[in-house]
């Protein structure tokens, strides 16, 4: 079979190609460009949980940045055969592991993007260890992708739970929300969640009066809160650390529990714009959280978001923007070193400056490898104020980049030494 | 204490849904003996009708509350003349796996059509607000669900042990030779049994739509705690599988007041020590098809 295969490589076509690149070995002779060509993987989750907040829809984004990329160099590109591919994950580790292995080794990947669920992403960061391949993260949230588990070729590029809870927490304890009630859902991410947003909220002078881990899934919260009202002292804010379904029927509930009238405001860890879409505006009318990017917050947000929606009849989710974002990001940067070979990239990305459609004022930090860019602090419109679809958000204020992510030190104390 | 009764209600409100889910399972699994994998897609086909209904429609929660059952009773009918039917003589094997099979079917068109996000579903105005019930106020609408849950179980108990068609079931259900015997065409019953079950089904989904996610996983995830209910309360055992939801569901919310991290397990240790004692159930009888 592999003597095929290698024939296969001497034919100037392109056939068949995702096959000769079986191996990962060692390009053709005096070729840049690995198999000849560019291959982009989006490695997410297409049928679960997070298939409307990234999934096919990211797929999509990945490809308008590789027609944007070729639009803009023409004869100049590095070269025209740029490929996308996408596999499903289905937010299990196992799958992960095996399918990035099966992107890079089989189907020729030079970069795998998105992975959501941090157990999965932190599989898929092994992986790109050991394969030497890049790796650009985006809907995972732990923050050990740039600490204990950062590598020379993984890159965290739209948020994390630091950046969320240090939005969050910090600016609506400081808005006066003092006490804090935190319900999270008791697995990686509602732990690491509790612990972010625990840390942010002491800092800026507020209280955690207490905190409880939820089963998950769940459909009942009615226990925590019915006990919310209750404690002592009472607390001021709810913290909900939940995601997909989990946060719809905890809205669900807090609206009828009437907690907002109790004097007990919503507080969510991690929103997208799909959850608000689910539920109506209504249901968290008023709610503040940390947004990676909204479609909707300026002209030039809005007009991809424009030519997105023309191509999937939906407004794209940060998710997806930053899907867009590290795509391109990556093309710039195999452009500017001339060839695919990872190690030559990665010292084209690391340190570089730039500001695109999702990405403000940002930066690839090189120490370790967390991107950093202006983030926002968001609050949902009631639907009075809504004029279109999909348009649910108030940008309250704009957090810069550089006080918007975990502080290198930070990240080195946490086992990250890239150099 | 007030707290306690708090939660003891919270609990009713969950194990209501038990309930109504694990006493369908258990009149299908009684006449049929089938265990119905798809029970939990109908649950869900119950919510997202109601949510058709109005998105489309414009009918109200009372309404998709009479209609969409009915609805799914006669899907359920259809399924079981079109598919269950043919594999009735076979193992019983072959029917768990069909039924696992429409399961994922049901799922997947539901998730084609409208995605995995949650749909938004209103509580009905004349529900939505808080009900004072002396010790504490609740939710009106979560009031509402207990008392429709705990009349349908009411009128389910009374249908099969108070009238004349309910005993030829039971007969069915318990000595089907017997019954046939006796000049009684027990096949003929068989359907209509199947269709309620999932018009039972349909109810609980319905009655979801204004206080859960509605999406294509919701009956997915409940399933399996609705399974552990069904072996505690006794397979086939329609007072059992009442019972043993709405006290699966009181055991789950007082264990989250005082040990939330045990909550989520403590069905399955349940399930574990009821069938370690008596493996036909609480109320099962040891010579039921098990």
């Amino acid at each position: 079979m592999r003597r095929t295969h290698i024939a296969a490589l001497a034919v100037p076509l392109t056939v068949s190609l995702a096959l000769t690149a079986c191996g990962g070995g060692p390009t053709s002779a005096g070729g840049k460009l690995s198999g000849n060509k560019i291959v982009l993987a989006v490695l997410n989750d297409q049928s679960g949980v997070y298939a409307d907040v990234s999934g096919k829809n990211s797929v999509e984004a990945v490809k308008m940045a590789v027609e944007d990329f070729k639009a803009k160099y023409g004869a100049k590109a590095v070269t025209k055969d740029i490929e996308v591919v996408s596999a499903d994950h289905q937010n299990k580790p196992d799958v992960a592991n095996s399918k990035a292995q099966e992107l890079y080794d089989r189907q020729g990947a030079d970069a795998i993007f998105d992975v959501p669920t941090s157990s999965a992403a932190l599989a898929v960061a092994t992986v790109a260890a050991q394969k030497k391949k890049l790796y650009f993260n985006i809907t995972g949230a732990t923050t050990d992708l740039t600490g204990k588990s950062c590598n020379k070729y993984t890159y965290h590029y739209a948020y994390d739970s630091y950046m969320l809870a240090h939005g969050t927490g910090t600016t609506v304890t400081e808005q006066g929300g003092k006490n804090w009630y935190i319900v999270y859902p008791d697995y990686a991410f509602g732990q690491d969640m509790q612990k972010q947003f625990g840390t942010a909220i002491t800092a800026a002078g507020g209280s955690v009066a207490a905190k409880d881990p939820t089963p998950f899934p769940n459909d009942n919260f009615s226990t925590f809160l019915l006990k919310a009202p209750n404690l002592n002292p009472k607390p001021d804010v709810l913290g909900a650390m939940q995601a997909g379904g989990d946060l719809i029927n905890l809205v669900k509930q807090y609206n009828e529990f009437k907690l907002r009238d109790k004097g007990i405001k919503l507080s969510v860890g991690l929103m997208f714009i799909t959850d608000i879409h689910s539920l109506g505006p209504d249901a968290f009318a008023g709610t503040d959280f940390t947004d990676a990017w909204y479609w909707n917050m300026d002209q030039r947000a809005r007009a991809w978001a424009d030519k997105f929606y023309q191509r999937t009849h939906v407004r794209p989710s940060f998710a997806n923007a930053a899907n867009y974002s590290a795509a391109m990001q990556y093309l710039e940067a195999v452009q500017r070193a001339g060839t695919d070979a990872s190690d030559a990239v990665t010292k084209q990305l690391d340190g570089h400056s730039f500001d695109d459609v999702f990405a403000r004022n940002a930066k690839i930090r090189g120490e370790d490898h967390r991107v950093i860019h202006d983030v926002y602090l968001a609050e949902v419109k009631p639907s009075s104020e809504v004029k279109e679809d999909w348009d649910y958000e108030k940008i309250l204020k704009t957090i810069p980049a550089d006080q918007a992510f975990r502080p290198v030190a930070d990240s080195a104390a946490a086992g990250c030494h890239l150099g | 204490m007030a707290n306690f009764v708090q939660q003891c209600f919270n609990g009713l409100v969950s194990g209501a849904f038990l309930a109504l889910l694990a006493l369908g399972l258990s009149v299908i699994f009684g006449m049929l003996g089938v265990v119905n994998f798809a029970h939990g897609a109908f649950y869900m086909l119950g919510a997202f009708g109601a949510y058709v209904l109005l998105t489309n429609a414009g009918v109200n929660f009372w309404l998709a509350l009479a209609a969409v059952p009915v609805a799914l009773a006669v899907f359920g009918c259809l399924l079981e003349r079109a598919f269950i039917h043919r594999l009735a003589a076979l193992d019983p094997l072959y029917n768990f796996l069909l039924t696992f099979g429409i399961a994922l079917v049901l799922q997947d068109l539901v998730k084609r059509e409208y995605g995995v996000t949650s749909r938004p579903y209103p509580p009905p105005a004349e529900l939505n607000h808080p009900i004072d019930l002396g010790l504490f106020n609740y939710p009106g609408y979560q009031v509402f669900v207990l008392a429709a849950s705990a009349a349908a179980c009411a009128a389910v108990w009374y249908l099969l042990t108070r009238t004349r068609v309910g005993v030829v079931v039971r007969a069915a259900t318990e000595r089907p030779e017997l019954t046939r015997a006796l000049g009684i065409n027990v096949g003929a019953w068989v359907t209509p049994v199947f269709g309620f079950g999932a018009g039972l089904a349909g109810l609980a989904g319905v009655l979801a739509a204004p206080m859960r996610a509605v999406n294509p996983l919701m009956g997915a995830d409940l399933i399996i705690t609705v399974f552990a209910v069904v072996v505690i309360g006794g397979l086939g055992s329609i007072v059992g599988s009442v019972v043993a939801g709405f006290g699966i569901g009181v055991a789950t919310a007082l264990c989250n007041l005082y040990v939330p991290a045990l909550s989520q397990t403590l069905v399955f240790v349940f399930m574990a020590a009821v069938l370690l004692w008596r493996p036909a159930g609480l109320f099962g009888r040891e010579e039921a098809r098990v």
